[in-house]
């Protein structure tokens, strides 16, 4: 009796095996229950203009009128987010591409032309630029960049140049070391066979290694859109709040980001006006859910076997 | 093996202090007062609430800043005990008034400001109202300079603009223009802008970088106010539920009480509930 006990009873090592599992999974549940329930709240809230307040969807999305806390002059209220959507998507691709050529730079010094030295400094650049909090580089932006757009083009300086300027040297880290990452994993054996056929130094990394990584390079760029795209504080600083259309570069716009920080506090929970800002914040989380998706689709088309 | 054990102990150790944590949480006997709300108002009500915390062992005061908004709605929704607003509970949308004791503690007086160069110090309400609805736009037009005129706003339904737009645009729509959240960055932005003009509570304008509008030959100054003789000025106000317990009610009386009125409150840059002549209601009326 006593050995046959102690033969089915399940061993130590067994029963650590299923704690591992069971606080894994829990853990993951936890996450996963945490992720639902945040998609839940953003959708249905943000869907509740449209479904409560009765505002349509399409005016919401190519109206320029942003004034949801009051009653405009047709007696309905005014949901119109055509402007910051453009603004937003502005900066966005304005900072992405002043950023992209100097993060490919960057990148080529650091994975081809001098690993070394580019390691021990421009890594470490690097690494100190993402750890900059973002509103330090806004206050820096509010203090330096303003005044000088000021001086250079007139107007309060404030605008989607600013934002752009600003949000160019927070995406450029970004930008840059994922850029990194993909030209070190472009395998050897190619620049060594293009060197090899008699090609220079620039014709291997132009035409070979700069392709060879083409994929890797796309995914960083939207990876820095992505946070240019959500960045807030930093831009709101900057940009000067008008819900304008933007006309230029220089004068006052506003993006959705920097409408939810400065709006959030002044309405109250369940009327239109906040509810309008839920809108808001789904039109960014549907934005992100995009990004991610491209970033996948660029991840199957492009890699190298 | 080591390792197991050691993961169950830490897991163990998180829990037991979860358990204490919470313990701590709830065994103590002192009343809460949470007070959410107003940024403007935030500074009294923490000075305040610190003198208060100092003299009565039995309570403690947690004060929040979150905007006139949130301040309103947590109280409506029963998540804290006194919502501090710069607006007439009224006057929020989605607000239900009714179920709400309004205790005014201070007033906040504001001023037109505009950046040093303009070279204008006067101004009619009919021109500060034009120029705010987008009528006038060139300094010139209002004795001053030839410039373009920066009109920077503050956010859309921040009691400051609130305040700002019932007694000044009476009505009248804003056109759209620079927003800003804070009085402080307004106030780094006029000093620092050619030719912008926008407007700010009195505590913020007191040093040489902005110059502040008499409007209609009538200064901006606490004395104004207090007879209404300046125009421009709003209640701070504590909104509770209606069935008030006693020691919010005590802290309450506490800020009204003479002692800080006299000090607290003028230190701070507002001005005094008890040396106002007039009073003002809901609708912007006035009672003397």
């Amino acid at each position: 009796m006593e050995i046959k006990k102690k033969l089915l009873r399940s061993s130590k090592e067994t029963r650590q095996d299923k704690l591992g599992k069971g606080i894994s999974y829990l853990s993951i549940g936890f996450i996963i229950l945490l992720v639902s329930l945040i998609l839940y709240f953003i959708i249905s809230k943000g869907l509740s203009t449209f479904t409560q307040n009765n505002v349509n969807i399409w005016d919401f999305l190519t109206k320029q009128d942003w004034s949801p806390s009051s009653i405009g002059k047709d007696g309905k209220p005014e949901v119109g987010a055509l402007p910051m959507i453009i603004t937003s998507f502005g900066i966005t691709i304005l900072s992405a591409i002043l950023a992209t050529p100097f993060a490919i730079a960057i990148g080529i010094y650091m994975s081809v032309i001098s690993p070394k030295r580019g390691r021990k400094f421009l890594q470490i650049i690097i690494e100190m630029l993402v750890g900059i909090p973002s509103v330090v580089y806004g206050f820096l932006g509010l203090t330096i960049i303003v005044p000088i757009n000021r001086h250079l083009f007139g107007g309060t300086g404030f605008g989607i140049l600013s934002a752009t300027l600003v949000l160019f040297v927070m995406v450029l880290p970004t930008i840059a070391s994922l850029t990194v990452d993909s030209l070190n994993a472009v395998p050897k054996y190619l620049s060594d066979a293009s060197l090899a056929l008699g090609a220079t130094r620039w014709q291997t990394i132009y035409k070979v290694i700069l392709r060879a990584a083409t994929s890797g390079i796309l995914t960083a760029i939207i990876f820095g859109m992505a946070r240019a795209f959500g960045e807030a504080l930093a831009v709101q600083m900057v940009i000067g709040n008008a819900t304008l259309m933007p006309k230029n570069l220089i004068t006052p716009a506003s993006t959705l980001t920097s409408q939810l920080t400065t709006g959030i506090g002044n309405t109250v929970m369940g009327t239109l006006g906040n509810n309008a800002l839920w809108s808001l914040a789904l039109v960014l989380l549907l934005m992100s859910l995009v990004f991610n998706i491209i970033v996948k689709m660029i991840g199957k088309r492009g890699s190298i076997k | 093996m080591l390792n197991a054990k050691k993961f169950i102990s830490i897991i163990s150790i998180m829990i037991i202090s979860g358990l204490a944590l919470t313990a701590c949480g709830s065994n103590s006997s002192k009343s809460k007062i949470t007070a959410v709300g107003s940024t403007a108002l935030q500074p009294l009500v923490e000075e305040a609430a610190n003198e208060y915390q100092q003299n009565t062992d039995n309570v403690s005061i947690n004060v929040q800043g979150g905007g006139s908004g949130t301040g309103l709605s947590q109280l409506q929704s029963k998540a804290v005990t006194i919502g501090n607003s710069d607006v007439f509970a009224d006057n929020q949308n989605g607000i239900d008034a009714k179920k709400m004791i309004d205790h005014k503690v201070a007033v906040v007086g504001m001023a037109p400001v505009v950046n040093k160069a303009v070279g204008v110090k006067n101004l009619s309400m009919k021109q500060l109202s034009d120029i705010f609805t987008g009528k006038v736009t060139n300094w010139k037009q209002v004795g001053g300079k030839n410039q373009q005129i920066e009109v920077i706003n503050r956010v859309k339904g921040s009691g400051t603009r609130k305040t700002f737009e019932a007694d000044v645009l009476k009505g009248k729509d804003a056109i759209k223009s620079q927003e800003q959240d804070s009085n402080g960055t307004v106030k780094k932005i006029v000093s620092s802008t050619p030719g912008s003009i926008s407007y700010l509570a009195f505590s913020f304008i007191d040093d040489n970088t902005l110059q502040p509008i008499s409007i209609d030959n009538v200064k901006p100054n606490d004395k104004n106010v207090e007879d209404n003789s300046w125009k421009i000025w709003s209640y701070e106000h504590m909104y509770t539920n209606k069935n008030i317990d006693k020691s919010t009610k005590t802290f309450i009386d506490y800020i009204n009480s003479k002692e800080v009125q006299n000090n607290l409150v003028k230190k701070l840059g507002y001005i005094s509930i008890h040396n106002m002549k007039v009073t003002k209601d809901a609708n912007n009326q006035i009672v003397k």
